[in-house]
């Protein structure tokens, strides 16, 4: 059943390439493809927990190589955030003007490929999937971008493709370091191996995937593609790739690195704390330093990946839980931005602060929107940004020193604080720019997001006010995930 | 029970090019496309007839055996040599107006049959290759490949290019022999064998101060293999030779020539491994040498702006990669990798030049700007040369990507970490010459919208090669089956069948 979610956009993809009648194909395929995840949601028996929905075909039995399908509860939020993504994504795209067909058909393929990486159980597709979805969005930025498109293109694309490979010899490695009759790339299976000890805790592997993974979710140092990229994209593009490409490596972290190599995550914990460190201030100051509304929410997504990092490397059922719900979050808030940064640029022809501001006034519901959106991204209560970071920070604070000294955990956390203000900062900052105070003579006509296009924007909204009042709903579908996880430490 | 014998199918190739040869001769002098067509005809048929065969050991034959083998990794390379063949044939076809023109002659017509002629008898060589464990059996049947490649790199008479392209492939090409026997008459001097199995029978028990000049000799035989591989530093002559050669030679030279060289690399290590110090020194040369290629090919192949000369260095680059899997050698899955690589290298790379060979016919030229905006003017053939791109820099579901995977975890697991640290940043490179194929077709805006026609032959190929670069990327298992195929007899083929050695504490 599984294979649907995959085979729904391809196959669009596909029909749409071919002249397929292209927004309204992809479109049903990814309103299919939201209906098809609740159904997987209502599906799932919680009370079992594990991965359900499996199927498996053997590939090479050699070496323990097949395809393999499942989801628990975590690869269940991702595809839920999946899901309505690409669907607000694909709602809310432009009237495209060149090769309409390509540009539905590579936003599919992104989200096949975000979708497949999310239900694979075997290594090697789980990591094959995430690929897939490279070119198209060297396509979609070198093809429709705006700005300095074809070197954002460029940057992105090599520099994924390095981590992605860096990525990949670390998962060889890994699979090479077990002993040689129970190799398999089987995700369950090395589970169980690790559970029994099987799998040597080299940690320099770990150092390879989190390098790996870092890379792809744009880790300090490693995130100089992300702004660039996401600043020229076209809208669509931006929300899937900020919104669920990124969190692949978030997921893989999840799903691989810390459950198979429990040990030699600790080893590297310090050298995480810093570079989050790295994220929130570093990237936050730089945030503020923005003169355009694109840049600034770009630069942001970079920054708020500090705070996933903190409920990572805390490695506790609170910060772990905290990050899994922030990965789902921040996917819809990113995105309801992006959104609706996009449909400024569209009307105005520029995202520049200088020569923006007022524009609530001819645009009511895209400034009320955003508003929202911003309030969310700062992590203010009521929406699901605000309980997921608290989770976060209570989980690393618990991470108690000595004494009465404090634990670099707990340092880290009173400077990741200190990032929220930050956001509040820049945050207010463009929503003044953009859509309050003096309005410009040019922009005082302007139309406001036609009723057609508005449900994009309101069901990530309501989604985030879900996770915002009943975040309980989404953390029993991670908690027994973390459990694991944290029993394997 | 009884299955044909491999040797048949050399013998029907054969019996293909002479037919060829003399039709050409005493045919009238019309137009010479359909001794193309008979060409496809026959070697699709040998193609197809090689999956009824099975291996044989000629254990009933003793002669023949001391220098022909048929086990599973010659048949894979016999029909590996016939698909290439396959598809040269037909570019040839398709390329045949181009030629005409650069031949003087007395019509439209004359002396273009031999080009379909020489490229079977190029396929033959490459077939007894593919079974040679004799050096006397190698050097000959590799000399009736580069001697009919000296004849099909010239061919465009008229063309300064494709004679230059001739007159240094063939220096080069004379040099390297002229190394690769000098080698061989060392081997031969030291351990008094040329039979491959005998050799390794000397080398495990030569005493230690014959060590030296065996290696010797080794060296001088990779000089000549290195030449044949594109291996640097022997890979000057690469790029001019192919940037001159008629395009379906070129992809013949890059597909056909890289092939015989390294089934020959790996029937002609194997022996020397059997001394575990003379091999782990053939071994670190072959991983300097790797390595340089890797860094070479990957590096010049960046600001290429003309595709045939960008493929030239991605084959020096892909010669790179093999090497690292031959340098990385693990008995039992050398040969697996290697195999799987160059036959996912043959699909990609022929079906790039494919595309090449129709644009070439539709435009006039093969600059990377004479694709700006395929993707508008011809979505098939942007959509193959899509494909082939992303195949050869190794995205996931294609089976240069599967190739690579393999490769990587042949290095991985033999601790080879500069070639690992290497290949991962030429990896990174790679990515950016093949996508600049992908910008030109999909993100520049044509010069010339008019569409571009393709024939119904070069659509089904197209078809079938990314289908097949799509299917064995996913699901490799039947390449796997047919290089393990057993040899039906006592005497197992070493390199196939021993159990993989397990890497200690890896």
């Amino acid at each position: 059943m599984l294979n649907l979610l995959i085979a729904i956009p391809i196959v669009a993809a596909i029909a749409v390439a071919v002249g397929a009648p292209a927004k309204k194909s992809a479109l049903a395929a990814a309103v299919a493809n939201l209906a098809l995840t609740f159904w997987f949601l209502f599906g799932y028996d919680h009370a079992a927990s594990g991965f359900q929905f499996r199927s498996s075909a053997p590939i090479v039995p050699d070496w323990g190589l097949s395809y393999s399908l499942g989801v628990d509860g975590l690869g269940l939020l991702m595809l839920l955030l999946t899901a309505l993504v690409t669907v607000a994504a694909i709602w809310i795209a432009p009237k495209v003007e060149k090769r309409e067909g390509l540009y539905y058909a590579s936003l599919l393929l992104i989200s096949a490929g975000a979708t497949g990486a999310f239900v694979s159980l075997d290594l090697f597709f789980f990591y094959a999937f995430h690929e897939l979805a490279l070119i198209p969005t060297f396509l979609m930025i070198g093809i429709w971008g705006s700005g300095d498109r074809a070197t954002a293109a460029w940057k992105a694309t090599i520099y994924l493709a390095v981590g992605s490979i860096v990525l990949l010899v670390g998962l060889l490695a890994l699979y090479l370091s077990i002993a040689a009759p129970s190799r398999t790339f089987d995700i369950v299976q090395l589970q169980a191996l690790a559970a029994q000890g099987a799998i040597p805790q080299l940690s320099w592997v770990y150092l390879l995937l989190l390098i790996g993974f870092g890379v792809l979710i744009s880790l300090f140092p490693f995130h100089s593609w992300a702004p660039d990229a996401y600043a020229c994209a076209p809208a669509p593009a931006a929300m899937l790739h900020a919104g669920v490409l990124k969190k692949f490596g978030l997921y893989g972290l999840l799903r691989v690195a810390l459950p198979l190599l429990p040990e030699a995550a600790q080893g590297w914990t310090s050298l995480l704390l810093v570079l989050l460190v790295g994220n929130i201030l570093f990237i936050g100051l730089a945030t503020i330093a923005q003169k355009e509304l694109d840049r600034t929410i770009a630069y942001s997504s970079v920054m708020h990946m500090g705070y996933i990092f903190l409920g990572i490397a805390s490695l506790n059922i609170l910060g772990l839980s905290g990050a899994a719900l922030l990965i789902f979050s921040h996917g819809l808030s990113v995105a309801v931005l992006f959104a609706i940064s996009g449909k400024v640029r569209e009307r105005t022809g520029t995202l520049e602060y200088a020569r923006l501001g007022g524009l609530a006034k001819p645009m009511p519901f895209l400034g009320f929107t955003f508003g929202l959106a911003t309030f969310a991204s700062i992590g203010l209560p009521g929406f699901g940004n605000f309980a997921s970071e608290i989770l976060v920070f209570f989980g690393a604070f618990r991470h108690a020193g000595e004494g009465l000294s404090f634990s670099p955990f707990q340092i880290t956390t009173i400077i990741a604080l200190w990032g929220v203000v930050i956001s509040a900062v820049y945050m207010l900052r463009a929503y003044r720019a953009t859509f309050l105070g003096e309005i410009n003579e040019r922009w005082k006509a302007l139309p406001d997001l036609s009723c057609a296009l508005r449900p994009a924007v309101i069901v990530l909204l309501a989604a985030l006010l879900v996770a915002g009042f009943r975040p309980q709903m989404f953390v029993n579908l991670v908690t027994p995930v973390v459990k694991t996880l944290t029993a394997a430490k | 029970m009884t299955s044909p014998l491999p040797i048949l199918l050399d013998i029907t190739v054969l019996a293909v090019g002479l037919i060829l040869l003399l039709w050409e001769a005493f045919a009238d002098d019309r137009e010479k496309t359909f001794l193309g067509w008979f060409a496809i005809l026959g070697i699709g048929a040998a193609f197809a007839f090689s999956f009824f065969v099975k291996p044989y050991d000629f254990s009933d034959m003793p002669q023949l055996a001391q220098f022909y083998s048929g086990d599973a990794l010659a048949i894979f390379y016999k029909r590996f040599a016939l698909g290439a063949t396959l598809i040269v044939l037909i570019m040839a076809v398709e390329f045949r107006p181009l030629l005409a023109k650069a031949i003087p002659g007395v019509g439209q017509n004359a002396g273009t049959g031999e080009f379909f002629a020489i490229p079977v008898l190029t396929c033959l060589g490459l077939m007894w290759m593919a079974s040679a464990v004799d050096f006397i059996m190698i050097f000959v049947s590799l000399e009736l490949v580069t001697i009919s490649f000296y004849i099909l790199v010239s061919y465009m008479r008229r063309n300064a290019f494709s004679l230059e392209a001739g007159v240094k492939y063939l220096i080069l090409g004379a040099f390297s022999t002229g190394f690769l026997v000098y080698g061989i008459t060392w081997i031969f001097g030291i351990t008094g064998q040329t039979n491959l199995h005998r050799i390794a029978e000397v080398v495990a028990v030569l005493p230690p101060e014959q060590h030296v000049p065996l290696l010797f000799g080794m060296a001088l035989v990779l000089v000549g293999l290195g030449f044949k591989v594109a291996a640097v530093p022997f890979q000057l002559w690469i790029p001019d030779v192919y940037q001159g050669a008629p395009t379906p030679i070129t992809a013949f030279l890059s597909v056909g020539s890289k092939a015989a060289g390294f089934i020959v690399l790996l029937r002609v290590i194997e022996p020397f491994l059997a001394s575990p110090v003379i091999g782990a020194k053939l071994l670190a040369v072959l991983g300097g040498i790797a390595l340089l290629t890797l860094l070479y090919g990957n590096l010049a192949a960046m600001p290429q702006d003309n595709l045939k000369r960008l493929l030239a260095y991605s084959s020096i680059a892909h010669a790179g990669y093999l090497l690292m899997a031959v340098a990385s050698w693990r008995n039992g899955t050398v040969a697996v990798t290697v195999s799987y690589y160059l036959a996912g290298y043959l699909l990609m790379t022929l079906l790039a030049f494919l595309v090449m060979v129709v644009l070439n016919k539709a435009v006039g030229g093969d600059a990377l700007s004479d694709f700006n905006g395929l993707g508008q003017r011809s979505p098939i053939l942007a959509f193959g040369m899509l494909m082939a791109m992303l195949s050869l820099a190794g995205i996931p579901f294609t089976a240069g990507f599967l190739g690579k995977f393999m490769v990587f975890r042949d290095a991985i697991a033999q601790q080879h970490w500069a070639l690992v640290v290497v290949g991962v940043l030429t990896v990174g490179a790679g990515f950016y010459y093949y996508l600049k194929v992908v910008r030109a077709m999909y993100w520049n805006a044509p010069s010339d919208a008019s569409a571009i026609t393709t024939t119904p032959l070069v659509k089904t190929t197209i078809g079938v090669l990314v289908a097949l670069i799509i299917v064995l990327g996913v699901y490799p298992q039947p390449i796997f089956k047919m290089l393990r195929q057993p040899v039906p007899s006592a005497k197992p083929v070493a390199s196939l069948t021993s159990t993989p050695t397990v890497a200690k504490h890896f």
